[in-house]
This record gives C-alpha cells, sequence and structure tokens, in this order.
C-alpha cells in the first residue's frame, strides 16, 4: 500500500517527518552503499588485469566478459545454453514442489506411513546428492532427463521432511472445528492444513529453486552438452576463464530472478490475507 | 417424556506408556428438550473429554450415550441429527471472509442450499454481523468473532449446543454482555444448550440447571436447579437478586468441599 499524506490522513507530525526523512536517507544510503561496493569491485577488478597485478587469462576481467557475453549473443549461444539450464532447472522445482506437495500430503494422511518412512526421509535428506549423479548417468544415460532428476533429488527429501512437519504443527484444534462441523480427515486437509499451509509451501518453494538449480548444475557438469554447468566444466577444460566466469555470472542472475519471483508471489499472498 | 440426551453409567480413560489416566468415572445425566445446562468443576478434571464424547468425537470406553434415543455410531451418521460444539477458541480462518468461514459447516455437510444460506444472512444481520460479512476474521472485535463462531455452529440447525468455555478468550466486560447475548439467542431459538465453564457466576446467571463435578477422573457430584423471579434478559439484575447469591454460596461450597476431602 501507498502512503497518501494529503488529505486522507491527518497532517503529519513534526517527529514523525524528521523520522520518515531520516529512514529514507537510512534506506538511500543502503542502497548506494550497494551500488557502490559492486563499482568498486568491478573497477579494482578491471584496474588489476590492465595493469597486470593479475594474470587475465587465469582471472578474466569485467571488459573480457562483457565481450565475451556479447560474443554470446551475437552467436546464439547465450540462447541455448541458458535456455537449456532455465528449462531444466524450473522442470525439476516444477517436479519437487508437486512431488513434495503429494508426499507429505500422504505422510499427514497416514500417520504409520510416515513413522515407517521417516528414519529412510532423514538418511535420504543428509545424503550428499551428488554421490547418485555418477548412477543416474549409468541409469538413465546422459541428457535433460539425468539433470532433471539430478535436480529433483538434491531439493526433494528436504521439502518432503519441511511440509510435513509444517503440516503436524497445524494446531490440531483447527482440525477438531472440522470434525465437530461433520468434516472428514479429507476435509481438514484441504479446509485446514493446506490453506494454512500456504506461507510455508512459498517459503520452501524459495529453498526449492536455489536447490534445484544447485542439482541441476551438478547434472550438467557430468551429463550434458549444453547448458551453463557444461560450459562452466568446458571452459575450465580449455582454459577459457571468460567463458567460465560469465556463466556463473548468468546463473547468479538466474537464481536472483527466481528468487525475486517467488518473493513477489509471498508479498501478493501477504496483501490478500 | 424421554430426555434429549442421556448419558449413563459414561466413563473414559486416557492412555499412554506411561499408564492409564482416568478422566471420566461413571457418570450419568439427562439433559431434556430445551433446557441450559452448565458443568462447572475444578480444572483438568475432564470437561471438555465429556464434550468431546458428546459430541461423537471420542467414544466411551464403558456405558452409553443416547441422543433421541440413539446411540453415538448411530447418531452421528445420520446426518439430520446434529450436535453443535462451540470450541474454546473461536478458530475463525484466517484465509476466508466473516462470511465464507460461517458457512463452513454447511460447505462441509453439502448443505449449501438458498434455504440454509438464507439462514445464515439472517443470522448474520441479527447478530449485527452483515456489515463484516466480506472482512476478514482479524477485523473483528473478540465479541464479534465469538457471535461469529455461534453462528457457524447455528448455521447447520443444530438441536443440542455444547459450548466449551466458549467466552474464556474474552475481557471480562465483554464476556458478560457476550455470554448473556449468546444465552439469549440460545433461549430465543430454543435450542438445548450444554455449557462448559469454570466461572461460577456464568454457570449460575445462565443456566437453569448447574452440574458440578469432582474431581478428577470426573464424577457427577450435584446437580442443582436454577430460578429466578426475574427475566435473565439482564446478566447484572440477575447478578443483583439474593437468589443469585445464594446460589453462588451454595456452589462455592459443594466445590470447595471437593477440594478439603480429597
Amino acid at each position: 500500500m501507498t502512503r497518501q499524506p494529503h488529505k486522507t490522513s491527518p497532517p503529519v507530525s513534526i517527529q514523525q517527518e524528521i523520522f520518515l526523512r531520516a529512514h529514507h536517507r537510512h534506506h538511500h544510503r543502503i542502497t548506494l552503499g550497494r551500488f557502490f561496493l559492486l563499482l568498486f569491485f568491478l573497477g579494482l577488478w578491471e584496474t588489476a588485469a590492465r595493469l597486470g597485478w593479475i594474470d587475465s587469462f587465469f582471472f578474466s576481467s569485467p571488459s573480457g566478459i562483457l565481450k565475451y557475453l556479447g560474443q554470446m549473443l551475437v552467436d546464439h549461444s547465450f540462447f541455448a545454453h541458458t535456455g537449456v539450464t532455465l528449462f531444466e532447472t524450473i522442470a525439476s522445482f516444477f517436479l519437487v514442489t508437486v512431488l513434495s506437495l503429494l508426499a507429505a500430503t500422504l505422510l499427514w494422511y497416514q500417520n504409520s506411513l510416515s513413522e515407517i518412512l521417516e528414519p529412510y526421509l532423514v538418511v535420504l535428506n543428509a545424503l550428499p546428492k551428488s554421490a547418485l549423479a555418477p548412477l543416474l548417468i549409468v541409469w538413465l544415460g546422459t541428457g535433460t532427463n539425468t539433470i532433471i532428476v539430478a535436480g529433483i533429488s538434491v531439493a526433494v527429501f528436504g521439502s518432503i521432511i519441511s511440509l510435513y512437519t509444517g503440516f503436524c504443527q497445524v494446531d490440531p484444534e483447527m482440525c477438531k472445528l472440522i470434525y465437530t462441523l461433520g468434516g472428514s480427515r479429507k476435509d481438514a486437509l484441504t479446509k485446514v492444513i493446506l490453506p494454512s499451509s500456504v506461507p510455508l509451501i512459498l517459503s520452501s518453494m524459495k529453498v526449492n529453486i536455489g536447490l534445484s538449480l544447485v542439482g541441476v548444475i551438478i547434472g550438467e557438469f557430468l551429463a550434458a552438452r549444453r547448458g551453463l554447468g557444461y560450459l562452466i566444466i568446458y571452459g575450465s577444460q580449455v582454459f577459457q576463464l571468460n567463458m567460465v566466469i560469465t556463466s556463473i555470472i548468468i546463473l547468479c542472475a538466474i537464481a536472483m530472478v527466481f528468487y525475486k519471483l517467488i518473493q513477489s508471489a509471498e508479498h501478493y499472498y501477504k496483501k490478500k490475507y | 417424556m424421554q430426555p434429549l440426551l442421556s448419558l449413563r453409567d459414561v466413563s473414559y480413560s486416557y492412555h499412554n506408556l506411561k499408564g492409564e489416566t482416568p478422566a471420566l468415572s461413571h457418570i450419568n445425566l439427562q439433559i431434556s428438550e430445551g433446557s441450559f445446562v452448565a458443568v462447572v468443576g475444578p480444572s483438568g478434571c475432564g470437561k471438555s473429554t465429556l464434550l468431546s464424547i458428546i459430541a461423537g468425537l471420542l467414544s466411551p470406553e464403558d456405558g452409553e450415550v443416547l441422543y433421541r434415543g440413539l446411540s453415538s455410531k448411530d447418531y452421528c451418521a445420520d446426518t439430520a441429527l446434529k450436535i453443535g460444539y462451540m470450541l474454546q477458541r473461536d478458530h475463525l480462518f484466517e484465509w476466508r471472509t466473516v462470511y465464507q468461514n460461517v458457512i463452513l459447516g454447511l460447505e462441509l455437510t453439502h448443505g449449501l442450499t438458498k434455504e440454509n444460506t438464507d439462514y445464515v444472512l439472517k443470522l448474520l444481520e441479527d447478530y449485527g454481523l452483515s456489515g463484516f460479512k466480506d472482512k476478514k476474521p482479524s477485523e473483528l472485535s473478540g465479541g464479534m468473532r465469538q457471535r461469529a463462531a455461534l453462528i457457524r455452529t447455528m448455521a447447520v440447525h443444530p438441536d443440542l449446543l455444547l459450548l466449551d468455555e466458549p467466552f474464556s478468550a474474552l475481557d471480562f466486560q465483554t464476556r458478560l454482555s457476550v455470554s448473556a447475548d449468546i444465552a439469549n439467542i440460545i433461549r430465543q431459538t430454543g435450542k438445548t444448550a450444554l455449557l462448559i465453564t469454570h466461572d461460577l457466576s456464568e454457570a449460575i446467571t445462565l443456566a437453569d440447571r448447574v452440574i458440578v463435578l469432582s474431581k478428577r477422573p470426573a464424577g457427577v457430584k450435584r446437580e442443582m436447579e436454577i430460578q429466578y423471579e426475574i427475566s435473565r434478559e439482564d446478566p447484572l439484575a440477575v447478578r443483583g437478586t439474593t437468589a443469585y447469591q445464594t446460589y453462588f454460596n451454595q456452589l462455592w461450597e459443594v466445590l470447595t468441599d471437593d477440594k478439603t476431602t480429597a
């Protein structure tokens, strides 16, 4: 909501005005600080590379990265590689979200099932998923499927555990209310557990998108001919550090965009309820 | 005449690995249609367990509950024989509007007919909530929330209302007026009510009959008929009568006696 100091709201006191001004000044200072930190870092990097303090063959440089990025845009490899990674990440994120919701629902529905599966889930969640990657390659071959499965495997177990734990923490009195009104356990699920868990689901999605990206990059390291993960590994093997660092920066941008998207979904939800 | 609800020798215990905790022991109760009964007793004596058993959420380990002559398995299956249960806290869902909250029971029992929703709208109107029907529950005051919770309970046309300390979350002033309000609504509609409370004043102001439970495991210790010569509409007037004082003292004696003998 926007603040409207005119007409509708009562006149603002001087103290409030001072507070607001100080708040805005602080806010601007933080933004400026962030911007200058980036500028300083890039400037230092560029200078260091040009003056020969660091070897730009190994460390690349902002101008080298820009040049490489321009070249990628011209020969369309930017879209091909970024597109592949994006598609794989979105696919595995989507599947993680659906699978973990289904699994957590099932576990909540069937108490004994969750008791049986609990130790397995904990172990699978603790297992370093990169250890599974070679196995996935043998089973599924190299390619998109393997990479999507790798992305899922990194995120799905933690997501199931956190959703299920959240479902169990919903006030049992709320479910009791459903039963007193003649509802069943299914009604408790659809009318209480799921709607009250929307904030939890959104926050677990925030974690999942990052983890899916991790899994997809691991997958691309090992089993891809396209994608940013492939570019990073390939670039490092042929000593094309511009390629490696450019890919990493694109990854940063992707991660940020995803995070912001889910955050705005969260804001939208908070505003509505 | 056959009572609306009767409990015969009902017992219930909670079990865990450390042992069993008896909550109710051989409860015998009869509630006739149209009466307003209050149940008081020391805290933690199993009052809420009693309501859960009557509502059919728990089944008694021993004894039987008869509602209109049917045992609890049968009356829970029969959707026409509804028991309304008002919990301690209102639990209005924040993700629904006030209106969507009060029709929850109709939604669950597939009773969203024009007739029923009209009834709900009329209740909202009667209880001064029609202007708030599209608001979020958090925008209502404590008393309004409690009235919304009552409408949610009444929407399914229950014959028997179980009230589990529904006023305990309110501050004293609101509590006094809301409890009187709700009791008046219940009397006007001719519903039968079973109110659980730990507030003796509330019990003797609102109810026709007060049942005192003993310490855990709860059994019926005393039953007391409450009658006033004046109308009950004004809770403060009722509290000013000498009859009220007498009832209060009697009830107090019964309860404290429990403490000294135990």
